[in-house]
């Protein structure tokens, strides 16, 4: 597999995506978002594939849109920056957020603007300690996208995600941490090791369960209390019907190791 | 050879049809269309079936007529098409009818799933009159069904446009009753038939007939039928054992007669 703005990787199940556009920051182009599409799209349904990890090249994760790619003639009309987002970053935010498995966003450096809210489209954040998270969208009199408005006042509450957008300031990894906004933190040097991990312990659980997990907690935050009572009774039948779930069972009787498969 | 539509009874005097043509995404050619209303005729006659479930596939419930088809028929040829007997005689079927949707019901799907008494869907099901796009109109009684149903905004919209429709808008708009995930609305339709199958089959029946006229009378005309209904149950068996088995505090047993 070969592509001109990311690095891919497949290893004991887990899927690597690496932004590979370091001189930019990693930034979006179009091109780079066709890239990143393609392989999502892939991993969505390749069963091989049980855990995925995103990440960026260099030391930065991801600064967003590559404004050097949008027309910023300030004499021409105005843009419809719905376009891209309708086109691009959408579809991938939606792509995260069902992938039917675990996606890990490894942190690696600075994730601003468009490049924040594709970390907190995914399951699990982990940042190096020098990471920063900044929502810089109103700096430029833009509104955050990539459902960076959703799942910001869900992850760390009304008024941390109106100062956040409204000020742009740089969050650091400690400081997300602190607010709920990542699972964790690592030093830079152990960024990788502690993400692999993660990602191999995750790659050999019951994936369709985790699919059901992943799904019931998306459904919450538009759901009543009784529709998720009805959800969980739902999802809950689903997975009863799965080979894991026999298999874990089984595990537990013969007081050993479940061997799961991901079906 | 493959069968257009398969048959089972997966609860008591409950019979379940799969559209099961998934390579031709269940298409509904001639030879389906008229397969489904033999087996409705015999579901009519049969005291054995108290309700119908019709279903497709987890993928597809039915995407349209088949156009190859109807590509064939010139305007003489339509003329004398078999295809609106056939569609009157599922909308005339008598006993309750259930469809379970998943995946897509469009053109002709979505009209199939518009003769049922209750439908209930998948989180995955989509609905569209795409018809406009080849230059036609729906022609099983989409123009007619779902305007009755969601009013002239949504019907004029949809049909004119050919816009996919998620199972949330088809609840949201009353199109069904229910969304469950997609692995359960087979099981959860035959369940709520199960449910149905257990009823007075004649009060079903007048049950029926009573909200499907609406569509055909003033108010005070279907006041005055839903009242006559009601003086005929009460020549019947099945209305004293419902009566006595509440006084006695038992499950009634209900005969059909």
């Amino acid at each position: 597999m070969d592509y001109q703005h990311i690095l891919v990787k497949e290893h004991n199940q887990v899927g690597y995506l690496t932004l590979n556009r370091p001189k930019q920051l990693n930034s979006f182009n179009v091109a780079m978002h066709q890239e990143v599409a393609e392989v999502l799209k892939n991993w969505t349904v390749n069963p091989e594939i049980r855990c995925v990890v995103i990440s960026g090249e260099g030391r930065g994760f991801c600064a967003g849109q590559d404004l050097s790619d949008r027309v910023v003639d300030p004499d021409a009309a105005a843009p419809d920056l719905g376009v891209s987002i309708e086109k691009f970053y959408n579809p991938l935010i939606k792509t995260l957020v069902n992938m039917p498995k675990p996606v890990i966003c490894a942190v690696n450096g600075v994730a601003a603007g468009a490049g924040a809210n594709i970390a907190l489209a995914c399951d699990l954040v982990i940042a190096a300690k020098s990471a920063s998270f900044i929502q810089a969208f109103c700096r430029l009199g833009l509104v955050p996208d990539s459902g960076g408005t959703w799942f910001l006042p869900r992850a760390v509450g009304h008024a941390r995600a109106m100062g956040l957008a409204l000020l742009g300031d740089k969050l650091s990894a400690e400081d997300a941490k602190q607010l709920g906004m990542i699972w964790d933190v690592a030093e830079d040097a152990e960024l990788q090791d502690k993400v692999t991990a993660l990602a191999e312990r995750l790659a050999k659980q019951p994936t369709f369960g985790l699919s059901l997990i992943k799904k019931a907690i998306h459904q919450s935050s538009h759901n009543t209390f009784e529709q998720q009572l009805t959800l969980e009774r739902d999802l809950q039948r689903i997975a009863g019907r799965s080979d894991d779930y026999r298999e874990g069972v089984q595990a537990f009787m013969q007081k050993r190791e479940p061997n799961y498969t991901g079906c | 050879m493959q069968e257009l539509i398969t048959q089972s009874y997966p609860a008591e005097k409950v019979l379940l049809l799969s559209l099961n043509r998934l390579e031709k995404r269940n298409a509904l050619n001639n030879a389906t269309l008229r397969h489904l209303v033999e087996l409705l005729q015999q579901a009519e006659q049969n005291p054995d079936v108290g309700v119908v479930v019709i279903t497709g596939h987890a993928s597809c419930f039915a995407a349209g007529a088949d156009l190859a088809e109807l590509a064939d028929l010139d305007v003489v040829n339509l003329q004398l098409d078999e295809r609106p007997q056939l569609w009157q005689k599922i909308d005339s079927f008598s006993k309750p009818l259930i469809v379970a949707v998943n995946g897509y019901a469009l053109g002709a799907g979505f009209e199939l799933v518009l003769h049922a008494d209750i439908v209930l869907c998948g989180e995955n099901a989509k609905f569209a009159l795409p018809e406009i796009g080849l230059g036609m109109l729906p022609g099983a009684g989409g123009t007619q069904r779902l305007a009755r149903l969601v009013g002239q905004q949504l019907a004029m919209r949809w049909a004119m446009t050919g816009e996919m429709l998620s199972a949330e808008q088809a609840l949201q708009h009353g199109i069904c009753s229910q969304v469950s995930p997609t692995a359960l609305t087979v099981q959860y339709a035959v369940e709520l038939a199960g449910k149905i199958a257990r009823q007075a089959p004649l009060a079903l029946r007048v049950i029926k007939q009573s909200i499907k006229n609406i569509h055909e009378t003033s108010l005070s005309q279907g006041l005055k039928l839903e009242r006559q209904s009601f003086v005929w149950l009460a020549a019947t068996q099945d209305r004293q054992e419902g009566i006595s088995a509440f006084f006695e505090k038992r499950k009634p047993v209900f005969k059909g007669q």
